[in-house]
């Protein structure tokens, strides 16, 4: 720094006098807010505040002022531009935002438009329908168990206490498959009618306990129609374990009905007759539509449950000791229960599908809504 | 089994006001699947009364004739004078009984019956039909009641015309419940009230004065009781009160003798056959059926008898299939036909005109369950009787229901009993088992006592002794209760399946899902998240399904595992090829309107396997042993599970955004990718020749598999024949991917890269190779000669065209180099680039474009 020019006279500096640092200074903020876009801001900026400017000039001058001078100028100067830096920005960040509402709003399109390029694809409701039961289960400890469609006889029927001479053992009902050399007769294999032969697979299999849960694809010979099938899908569940009762089974279904269909949902047993379990029972479970409302009241009838208030699910029962003793279980150490049920019914009142045919033929349309999981 | 309310009552008293409907809730609780619960009657109003015809006026001059009558219905009309009623039916006369609806009536469908003109006469009310009444079907006349019902008398309670009926489906272990006898005893055990049972009768003790009966196969008789009944009026026709319970339960009344035996049938279960004694040629006998024998049952057919069926016979041959249907030669004829019990429907022709049977011969006797179910199924004959017998019918009940019917065609038909009362009866021994006094309470997990399984027993006819072991007689009517889980069922069905308690068991902690099943989700997943939609169609398939597919005449797809009894004899076998079935929904989704199509499905298919059939049939007293299973599952057709996709139109729709994408060869290819990668697999493409793809645009799929490359499958378009053949959309691919191999090929756990921020560094390479060259190879090539800094080469374009010479292509790609641990410098980038490009040159010929 040079040393204090004493003699200097502040008067005598035309562009520190307070009158023309304010008309300096007025003259920016003119010129700043006059600046109608950003190129006008900035030509205000490099005339007003760029180094060339008035007010930088003035700047430069302090420096020769002799020190009581200085304070006061210097003040009045930096108070000077900061005022203009501060305009500056102010409207450098009004027309930037100016500016940018006018081009994102050249820059909108529609929306609305349609961008169906990637069509979507869809997996069969059955499908994730079984699987949505599988999971109840695979959470419960239980495993899923497959096997063959194409099923040995013995493991179909003998197996399962279904006597030769049963009527389910007969053509009407049963698809038989021809022998390996090509005749007529039996081959002793048959296309599976349930698949309680997996079951017994899994105990063949398996040590008790034994916790399986048995989808898959089953046969009989059944013209198609709007109820009806030749070729369907069941899940099946069997649980061997040391002092099994019938109360299990019940909660078992209780826990299953309620997972598929919601809190609070009831479920009735009533007594029936099947090969491979004895005692056996019927199993429905309470309307989830109408909850029984519809029973007796013509005003308010249910399409799902006919108005009956009891949706019937399937069969069910305690494994027939003889089934445990053809696949070499103990039956005076273990009991089991088993329930099967059609995955074609239960998508029917779940979802209100109509005509089993829709499930049966492909048609896009039909499949498309239920997406990857129901 | 049908069940009017009204006969119930006969047998149990029910609480006062139970409708059909109380009582259908307590039998299903008890396990008797009622079905329905007819309402009979219900909105039919009167008066509707007896009436005598005093005079018919015959009407012509209309299209039919039509009878203008004079019918006397006593102080029904409030005049006592007779009543002049219209009628178009003629199967009636002067003096007969009739149902007459009177004015001011409603009958059942809302029909309200008022006096009016009609065939130039004012009619006031009608003469009713039975069908008109809701009693039955039969349109054929009018009612025409039996004599004896005075003018007047309120015909809506003459005819029971307000009942119940309940319906129920019967399980085959309950036969007894086939019978108004087995459905009341449930009823009363249901109510807790007392059961009339209707087989307690005087029983006619044997005697040797009967007509003779030599039963020749004691296994498959060991029942028979032989009854005669003399001196029949022919003329005596069934009173209401009979036709009205058969009618109700569903059967249609044909003659006395044999209406009676219909109804011992459905009352106590027993059927019965009577024989016009007068054309019985000596002893009934009881054998199986010579070979070739022949006889003509009551249906009118005759059948040429198998060598099992059990005959009833007399001199000449067999007169009947025991336990199934009556012969012909023997049938019992009166103002109408006879009939077989239970098969009055199918009696055929009316009886020669011999004046009526006055003698018949009745039997009630018990046949082999087993045998008769196989003669009803050989012969395609199911009755009322076979339905019975198949099911179990009480053997102690024979005498009974025989005395029971010679009761009634002595009461109604004025008979007299014969004295000679022939039985055959096979000595058994009492059927007992025991049980633990708690075993139903183990199985149903709840303690009833041992009180209350006592009781319970006794309730359904089991005599019971013993302490904390039972020993369990069950009653001859319930030849299903064998095992000791078929008592503890009747201990708990009534004490009611409702009162269950709701437990849930503890099973080991899981595994949750399988590898494979959850691969099987993820290709599901994997195809239908990449637009594909899933279809299950039928495994079926004819030869012809493969012709179209245009296969080799060796193809392995053509060697099919075949149905004794196909659905359809075109498709008479299980698929080898999941094609077929996704080509066809294909197809009809295109004829839906549906044009861009992709579907997917994933299903066994089915190859036949070389074993041939087991052996001997299995036992099912013991688990068979590992061989015998194994001889078992290995006679079992091989049933790989595939994947398959099909593709047509669009891939991608054109829209606003620009131009659609049409379905191509690689779509097909890619779609193959994408399910491999989901095993954990980049599958190895090569080019291929294969049906029904294009020979030069189908692609094999392969991958290692325990060390070893195997086929994975093919994808590609489908050949032009074959999209003719099939009627498909033009330029339809396919993609088919055996799912086992798949997942025996899938690879380990991924193991994660290291993850390098330093710079990337890339090289675009134009490389011109033959166009023969696959570009697998090429990029195999480059990849090899690359080295360790390469770290990813993706082909972006290929050219041909004629500054590169016939024959040849430019395949561009763009390399990204990288290090681990440093910035790569120009010379190791160039060296790297020039060595992915020499080896290239090497293998493939490739010459670098501009180099």
């Amino acid at each position: 720094m040079s040393a204090p020019n004493k003699s200097y006279d502040p008067v005598e500096v035309e562009a520190l006098k307070p009158e023309t640092v304010a008309r300096m200074r007025d003259e920016a903020l003119a010129a700043i807010a006059a600046a109608g876009d950003l190129t006008a801001l900035h030509e205000a900026k490099v005339a007003h505040a760029g180094d060339r400017s008035p007010l930088a000039l003035a700047n430069r001058e302090i420096g020769a002022l002799p020190p009581h001078a200085k304070a006061d100028a210097g003040k009045r100067v930096g108070g000077a531009r900061g005022e203009v830096s501060r305009a500056l920005k102010a409207r450098q960040a009004e027309l930037e935002a100016e500016r940018d509402e006018r081009v994102l709003v050249e820059e909108a399109v529609d929306v609305t438009l349609p961008y169906d390029r990637d069509p979507a694809g869809a997996r069969h409701p059955l499908t994730t329908l079984m699987e949505r039961i599988e999971d109840v289960f695979v959470a419960m400890g239980y495993e899923v168990a497959e096997g063959p469609e194409a099923e040995s006889e013995w493991l179909n029927f003998d197996a399962l206490n279904i006597a030769p001479d049963h009527p389910a053992r007969t053509m009407q009902d049963t698809f038989f498959v021809e022998s390996a050399g090509g005749g007529r007769d039996e081959s002793g294999v048959v296309l599976r009618t349930h698949t309680s032969p997996v079951q017994v697979r899994s105990l063949l299999d398996r040590e008790p306990p034994v916790y399986v849960i048995c989808p898959g694809r089953v046969y009989r010979t059944d013209e198609l129609d709007a109820t009806h099938t030749p070729v369907f899908h069941q899940v099946e569940l069997l649980a061997v374990d040391e002092g099994l009762t019938m109360a299990d089974l019940k909660g078992t279904l209780d826990h299953m009905v309620q997972s598929l269909f919601g809190a609070g949902m009831r479920t009735r047993l009533r007594p029936n007759y099947f090969p491979f379990t004895e005692p056996s029972a019927e199993m429905d479970m309470e309307c989830y539509v109408c909850r029984g409302a519809s029973v007796g009241d013509p005003d308010r009838p249910c399409r799902t449950c006919s108005s009956e208030g009891w949706i019937e699910l399937g069969g069910c029962g305690m494994v027939n000791p003889r089934v445990l003793t053809a696949c070499g279980v103990d039956p005076e150490r273990y009991s089991g229960f088993a329930f099967g049920f059609g995955i074609e019914r239960m998508l029917m009142f779940r979802h209100n599908v109509e005509d089993m045919r829709d499930m049966v033929e492909g048609d896009v349309r039909f499949t498309r809504p239920f997406g990857m999981e129901i | 089994m049908r069940v009017p309310l009204s006969w119930l009552r006969e047998y149990v008293d029910l609480p006062a006001g139970q409708t059909g409907r109380d009582v259908q809730a307590r039998l299903i609780d008890a396990g008797l699947e009622v079905e329905t619960v007819e309402q009979h009657g219900a909105g039919l109003k009167g008066p509707l009364v007896v009436g005598e015809v005093l005079a018919i006026e015959e009407l012509t001059g209309f299209r039919k004739p039509i009878r203008y009558c004079q019918v006397d219905v006593g102080g029904a009309n409030g005049t006592g004078e007779p009543q002049n009623i219209v009628c178009g039916a003629r199967n009636f006369q002067v003096g007969d009984s009739v149902v007459v609806v009177l004015p001011g009536a409603v009958l059942p469908g809302d029909f309200a019956i008022a006096a009016r003109k009609t065939y130039g006469k004012v009619s006031e009310g009608m003469i009713c039909s039975a069908a008109e009444l809701g009693m039955s079907e039969d349109h054929a006349g009018i009612i025409v009641l039996p004599p004896g019902h005075r003018p007047g008398t309120d015909a809506i309670a003459l005819l029971e015309l307000a009942d119940e009926v309940l319906d129920i489906a019967v399980t085959p272990d309950r036969g007894y419940c086939l019978s108004l006898r087995g459905v009341a005893r449930e009823t009363a055990t249901a109510y807790g009230v007392p059961l009339r049972d209707p087989a307690l009768l005087d029983v006619a003790p044997p005697n040797a004065h009967g007509h003779p009966v030599e039963v020749a196969d004691q296994a498959g008789c060991d029942r028979f009781t032989a009854r005669t009944v003399t001196g029949l009026d022919p003329l005596a026709q069934s009173p209401v009160w009979l036709t009205r319970r058969l009618q109700k339960a569903g059967m249609r009344p044909v003659s006395l003798a044999v209406d009676i035996t219909n109804y011992v049938m459905l009352e106590l279960g027993q059927p019965l056959h009577a024989y016009d004694r007068a054309r019985l040629d000596g002893p009934i006998g009881v054998r199986r059926a010579a070979p070739g024998e022949k006889l003509t049952t009551l249906d009118g057919v005759r059948r040429t008898l198998d060598p099992e069926d059990l005959v009833i016979t007399d001199r000449r041959g067999p007169i009947g299939l025991a336990g199934v249907m009556g012969g012909a030669e023997t049938e019992i004829t009166g103002a109408a036909a006879g009939g077989e019990p239970g098969e009055p429907g199918e009696a055929g022709a009316p009886g020669e005109e011999t004046g009526g049977t006055t003698e018949v011969v009745v039997e009630a006797a018990h046949f082999d369950p087993v045998t008769v179910a196989r003669t009803a199924r050989r012969h395609r004959l199911s009755s009322e009787a076979s339905r019975r017998f198949e099911r179990g019918v009480d053997p102690e009940a024979a005498a009974a229901a025989a005395q029971r019917a010679v009761d009634l065609l002595v009461l109604l038909a004025g008979g007299s009993a014969g004295a000679g009362v022939t039985e055959v009866a096979v000595a058994a021994a009492p059927r007992t088992l025991t049980i633990p006094a708690d075993h139903p309470d183990r199985v149903a997990g709840v303690g009833y006592g041992r009180a209350t399984v006592v009781r319970r027993l006794q309730d359904v006819g089991c005599e019971v002794t013993g302490q904390d072991e039972l020993t369990v007689t069950p009653p001859s009517w319930r030849p299903d209760l064998t095992d000791p889980n078929d008592l503890a069922e009747e201990v708990i069905r009534l004490e009611g399946y409702g009162n269950l308690p709701s437990t849930l068991p503890r099973p080991p902690a899981g595994r949750g899902l399988t590898g494979r099943q959850r691969l099987h989700r993820r290709v599901g997943r994997a195809l239908a998240g990449a637009g594909c939609t899933e279809v299950l169609s039928y495994p079926f398939l004819g030869e012809a399904a493969l012709d179209q597919l245009g296969l080799d005449a060796d193809d392995p797809r053509r060697s099919l595992v075949r149905l004794v009894n196909p659905l359809a004899d075109t498709e008479p076998a299980l698929r080898t090829t999941l094609l077929p079935g996704l080509l066809a929904a294909l197809r009809r989704n295109h004829g839906r309107g549906e044009h861009d199509l992709a579907l997917f499905e994933t299903g066994l298919v089915f190859r036949p396997a070389g074993a041939g059939r087991p052996g001997a049939r299995l036992p099912v007293d013991r688990r068979p042993t590992d061989e015998e299973l194994a001889a078992l599952t290995g006679a079992l057709p091989e049933q790989p599970r595939h994947a398959a996709a099909v593709f047509c139109g669009l891939r991608r729709p054109g829209g606003w955004w620009g131009e659609g994408q049409p379905v191509s060869w690689a779509d097909a290819v890619e779609a193959g990718r994408r399910t491999a990668r989901e095993a954990g697999i980049e599958p190895v493409v090569r080019q291929a020749r294969y049906a029904p793809w294009h020979p030069g645009r189908c692609a094999a799929l392969y991958t290692a598999v325990d060390g070893e490359e195997r086929l994975l499958g093919h994808a590609g378009e489908l050949h032009p024949r074959v999209v003719k053949a099939l009627g498909l959309p033009e330029r339809t691919c396919a993609l088919e991917l055996d799912l086992d191999l798949l997942e025996r090929a899938g690879g380990g756990l991924p193991q994660a890269p290291g993850i390098s921020a330093f710079p990337v560094a890339t090289q675009d390479v134009a490389l011109v190779v033959d166009a023969s060259v696959p570009a697998a190879e090429v990029t195999a090539a480059l990849r090899s000669g690359a080295g360790d800094l390469l770290e990813s080469l993706r082909l972006f374009d290929v050219f041909t065209g004629e500054q590169l010479g016939a024959g040849r292509r430019s395949l561009a790609y763009a390399l990204r180099f990288r290090a681990p641990d440093r910035t790569l410098t120009a010379e190791e980038i160039t060296a790297a680039r020039d060595g992915a490009v020499a080896a290239a040159a090497e293998r493939t010929g490739a010459v670098l474009r501009g180099g």
